[in-house]
C-alpha cells in the first residue's frame, strides 16, 4: 500500500510512515493474542459470579463508548441511552425466546405478529436489536437533532421516557409491566461481550480517528464554524446519534440476555445516569478513559457491595443503608471532577506510540532518529518550536485528540489502531 | 457603484437585512471582479459581518440576490456555499481550538474528501491514500504560510495573532475562490498588522483568490484594498478609491459623529 501512495508524501517519509504502521499493526496482533489467552482463561477458571461482573463490565464499556461518541466527540448532549439499550434488549429477546417461554409468559395479551414467528440464533437477534435501536435513533434525530445543549438533553430524555410508556401499553410485545422472562443467557460469555466490547472500540475509534471524524469533532468545538467549513451538520450529527444507539441497542440486547429478565423498570433514568457517569468521569473524547472508567467502576460497585451491609468498625456501627455504594461514587465523582475537570484521561488515548519510538531509539541507537521522521520540520530551524509544541501535548504514552493519529486500545484486547502515523 | 462584468466573481444586489425592526443592511449592492481586494469599513454596527453571514448563508436575506460566479446563492445552506468556493474567518477567532492546528486545517480540506464514510471504518486502500494527500496537503498549506512548526500545538493555545493566521490558513484549506476576512488586524499591534498586511497581499496572489475584507485599522484597509465600500447603519454611504474615500465629506461626518475606533471589538 505505502509503495502506491509514495508520491503522496512530501512531508513525511513514507518508508518511516509504513514501518510505524506495521508496528502497530503487530502491537495489536499481539495485544490481541494476549487478550485472547487471558480470556479463555478466565472463561474456564472464574466462578459465575466474577465471570458475570467482567461480562457486565464490557457491556459498559459498549455503552459508554457509544455515548461518548454522542456526547464526548460531537458534543451532542444526549440523555437516551436508555431508551435505544430498551430497544434493543427487547427486540433481541424477542427473537431469542424459545416458543414455549413465549408462549408461557404472554398473559395479559398473546404475542403479536411478527415476533410470534420470528426466531433468530443470538448473533442475529443482537444485530437486529443494534438496527432497530438505530432506526428509532433516526425517527427521533430527525426532530431532534436540531436543538442544542440542555434542551437536546432534556428532549433525549423525554424520548427515553416514551420509550419506557409504550413498552408499559403494548402487553402484545412487551409484556407490558410483567416483562419478559427466561431470556437465553447466551451473553454470559466473555467471548461474546468482549468480543462485541472490542468492536465497538475498534469501530467507534476508526470513525472518530478518520478524516471524516474531524467534522464530528469541529461540531463539538463549534457548530456555526463548523458549518461554514463545509460540515452538513444535520448529515454528520446524525451519523454519530445513529451509530451511538446501534451500539447502544447492542449493549441493551446483551444486558437483556445477560439478566434474563427486562422489564420497562429496567431502563430508567438511572441507567443513563451510570453511564453518564462512567463517560464524564472518564473524560469526554478519550475511548481510553471510558473503557477503563467503565471496567472500575462495574468491578468496584460489586466490590463496594458490602458497605451497603451494615457493618463496625471499633466503636463505629454503621447500619445498613441500601444506595450507600451510589453515594460513595458520586462523590468519588466529585473528587474526580474537581482535580481532572476533563475526566481522568481528559481527552487523550492509549497509543502505541512511546513503545515505538523507544523501539526506534533502539534500533539507531541516535537520537538522530527523531528528526529524520519529519524531513522538514524536526531537526530544522523549527526544532526549537517544535519542542514548544511537544510541551503542549501530553507526555509519556499518551496522545492527544488534538494531536494526529488518535490511537485507541482497550482493555482485554480491545486495543486497535488509528489511521496510520506521523 | 461600477457597472457589472461578466467576470463578476461576487455580486449582491439589492441585499436587505432586518432583524425585526433593525435595518442591519440596507440595499447593499457590490459586484467584486476576480482578483480583486475590496474593502469594507463602518462604524460598529454598521452591518459589515451581516454581509458576510448573508453571502455565507448563515442568514438569508430580507430581500434581494446573492450571486456567485453568475449562479444565485441567496439563502444556500453554509455547508453548501463553502463547498462552491466560498471561505470565511470570523471577528471574534472561531477556530477549534482543543483541536491541534493540522486537524483544523484538515477540517477545511475534508470538504473535498470523495471517500465514503464506510471505506474510512474499514481504512481502505482508496480511503487511506485519499486521507494522505489532504493530510499531506495540510502540512504543505501550514509550511507556505509559516506555521508548520505549531502543528501539533492545539489551535487555543497560540497566541492571537497566530490564531488569527491559523484561521486564515483553515479558510484556504477549503480552497475558496473567495475569501472574507472579518477584522483579521483587530487586537494585532502596528508591528502585527504590517505583517498581516504582507500576508494578505501575498495570499490573494499564491491562492489566485478574491478578497473582501472587513477592517477596522484604516492603516490596513488604505495599503491594500483596491476599492473600498462604506456602510453606515446599513447603509451604502460611500464607495471609491482610498483616497476618495478619504475625502469623501459623508465617510468622514460617519466616522467623526460616532466616535472613530482604531481597533475593533471582538
Ligand atoms: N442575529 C441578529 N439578531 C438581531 N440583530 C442583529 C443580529 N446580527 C446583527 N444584528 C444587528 O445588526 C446590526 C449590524 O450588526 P453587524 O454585526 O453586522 O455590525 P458590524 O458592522 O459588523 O459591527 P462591528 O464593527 O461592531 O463588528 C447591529 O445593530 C446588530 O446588533
Ligand atoms: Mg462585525
Amino acid at each position: 500500500m505505502a509503495g502506491a501512495i509514495e508520491h503522496v508524501f512530501l512531508y513525511r517519509d513514507p518508508s518511516v510512515v509504513a514501518r510505524r504502521a506495521r508496528l502497530r499493526l503487530a502491537c495489536n496482533l499481539v495485544s490481541l493474542a494476549l487478550a485472547a489467552v487471558v480470556v479463555h482463561w478466565l472463561q474456564h477458571n472464574l466462578g459465575d459470579y466474577p465471570l458475570r461482573i467482567l461480562n457486565l463490565a464490557a457491556i459498559n464499556v459498549i455503552l459508554a463508548v457509544s455515548l461518548n461518541l454522542i456526547y464526548g466527540f460531537t458534543g451532542m448532549f444526549s440523555l437516551g441511552h436508555a431508551g435505544f439499550m430498551a430497544v434493543g434488549a427487547y427486540v433481541a429477546a424477542l427473537l431469542t425466546l424459545p416458543q414455549a417461554t413465549k408462549d408461557v409468559i404472554f398473559l395479559m395479551a398473546p404475542l403479536a405478529w411478527p415476533f410470534n414467528v420470528l426466531s433468530a440464533p443470538p448473533i442475529v437477534a443482537v444485530v437486529a436489536g443494534g438496527i432497530v435501536a438505530g432506526l428509532a435513533a433516526f425517527l427521533i434525530g430527525l426532530p431532534v437533532l436540531r436543538l442544542r445543549g440542555d434542551y437536546l438533553g432534556i428532549a433525549t430524555l423525554g424520548f427515553a421516557e416514551i420509550i419506557r410508556v409504550v413498552a408499559n401499553n403494548i402487553p402484545s410485545i412487551t409484556n407490558g409491566a410483567l416483562g419478559l422472562k427466561g431470556i437465553p443467557n447466551f451473553a454470559n460469555n466473555l467471548w461474546w461481550t468482549w468480543g462485541w466490547a472490542a468492536f465497538t472500540v475498534w469501530f467507534i475509534a476508526r470513525l472518530v480517528g478518520s478524516v471524516h471524524g474531524k467534522a464530528l469533532l469541529a461540531i463539538r468545538e463549534d457548530e456555526v464554524a463548523a458549518e461554514i467549513m463545509g460540515v452538513r451538520l444535520t448529515y454528520h450529527k446524525m451519523i454519530s446519534f445513529v451509530t451511538g444507539a446501534v451500539f447502544a441497542g447492542i449493549g441493551g440486547a446483551l444486558l437483556g440476555s445477560l439478566i434474563t429478565t427486562i422489564d420497562p423498570k429496567t431502563f430508567g433514568f438511572m441507567l443513563t445516569f451510570n453511564i453518564l457517569i462512567i463517560v464524564v468521569a472518564g473524560g469526554l473524547g478519550s475511548i481510553t478513559g471510558s473503557v477503563i472508567t467503565a471496567l472500575l467502576y462495574t468491578v468496584l460497585l460489586e466490590a463496594l457491595r458490602p458497605i451497603e451491609a451494615g457493618w463496625r468498625l471499633g466503636p463505629l456501627a454503621v447500619p445498613e443503608i441500601p444506595g450507600l455504594r451510589m453515594v460513595v461514587f458520586s462523590l468519588v465523582l466529585l473528587v474526580i471532577i474537581l482535580f481532572y475537570q476533563r475526566g481522568l484521561f481528559g481527552g487523550r488515548e492509549f497509543s502505541w506510540d512511546w513503545l515505538i519510538r523507544k523501539l526506534e531509539r533502539a534500533a539507531a541507537g541516535t537520537a538522530a532518529t527523531a528528526g529524520a521522521v519529519e524531513r522538514r520540520t524536526g531537526a530544522t530551524a523549527d526544532a526549537g518550536a517544535e519542542s514548544e509544541a511537544q510541551a503542549t501535548r501530553p507526555g509519556g504514552g499518551w496522545s492527544s485528540t488534538a494531536g494526529r493519529g488518535t490511537e485507541t486500545g482497550g482493555r482485554g484486547g480491545a486495543s486497535k489502531r488509528a489511521p496510520k502515523g506521523t | 457603484m461600477r457597472a457589472l462584468a461578466a467576470t463578476d466573481v461576487l455580486r449582491l444586489d439589492h441585499i436587505t437585512m432586518r432583524f425585526g425592526g433593525l435595518l442591519a443592511v440596507s440595499d447593499c449592492n457590490l459586484a467584486m471582479a476576480r482578483g480583486e481586494l475590496v474593502g469594507l469599513i463602518g462604524p460598529n454596527g454598521a452591518g459589515k459581518t451581516t454581509v458576510f453571514n448573508v453571502i455565507t448563508g448563515v442568514y438569508k436575506p430580507t430581500s434581494g440576490r446573492v450571486l456567485f460566479e453568475g449562479r444565485d446563492i441567496t439563502g444556500m445552506r453554509p455547508d453548501l456555499v463553502c463547498g462552491l468556493g466560498i471561505a470565511r474567518t470570523f471577528q471574534n477567532i472561531r477556530l477549534m481550538k482543543s483541536l491541534s492546528v493540522v486537524d483544523n486545517v484538515l477540517i477545511g480540506h475534508r470538504v473535498h474528501m470523495r471517500s465514503s464514510l464506510g471505506s474510512a471504518v474499514l481504512r481502505l486502500p482508496g480511503y487511506v491514500r485519499e486521507e494522505n494527500l489532504l493530510y499531506e496537503e495540510s502540512l504543505k498549506l501550514l509550511d507556505d504560510l509559516g506555521l508548520l512548526k505549531y502543528k501539533d500545538t492545539p489551535a487555543g493555545s497560540l497566541p492571537y495573532g497566530e490564531q488569527r493566521r491559523v484561521e486564515i490558513a483553515r479558510a484556504l484549506a477549503t480552497r475558496p475562490r473567495i475569501l472574507l476576512l472579518d477584522e483579521p488586524a483587530a487586537g494585532m499591534n502596528p508591528y502585527e498588522s504590517q505583517m498581516l498586511v504582507k500576508f494578505i497581499r501575498d495570499v490573494l496572489t499564491r491562492f489566485n483568490l478574491t478578497i473582501l475584507l472587513i477592517e477596522h485599522d484604516m492603516s490596513v484597509i488604505m495599503e491594500v484594498c483596491d476599492r473600498i465600500m462604506v456602510l453606515d447603519h446599513g447603509e451604502t454611504i460611500a464607495e471609491g478609491t482610498a483616497a476618495e474615500i478619504q475625502a469623501n465629506p459623508r465617510v468622514i461626518e460617519a466616522y467623526l459623529g460616532v466616535g472613530y475606533k482604531h481597533a475593533g471589538n471582538y
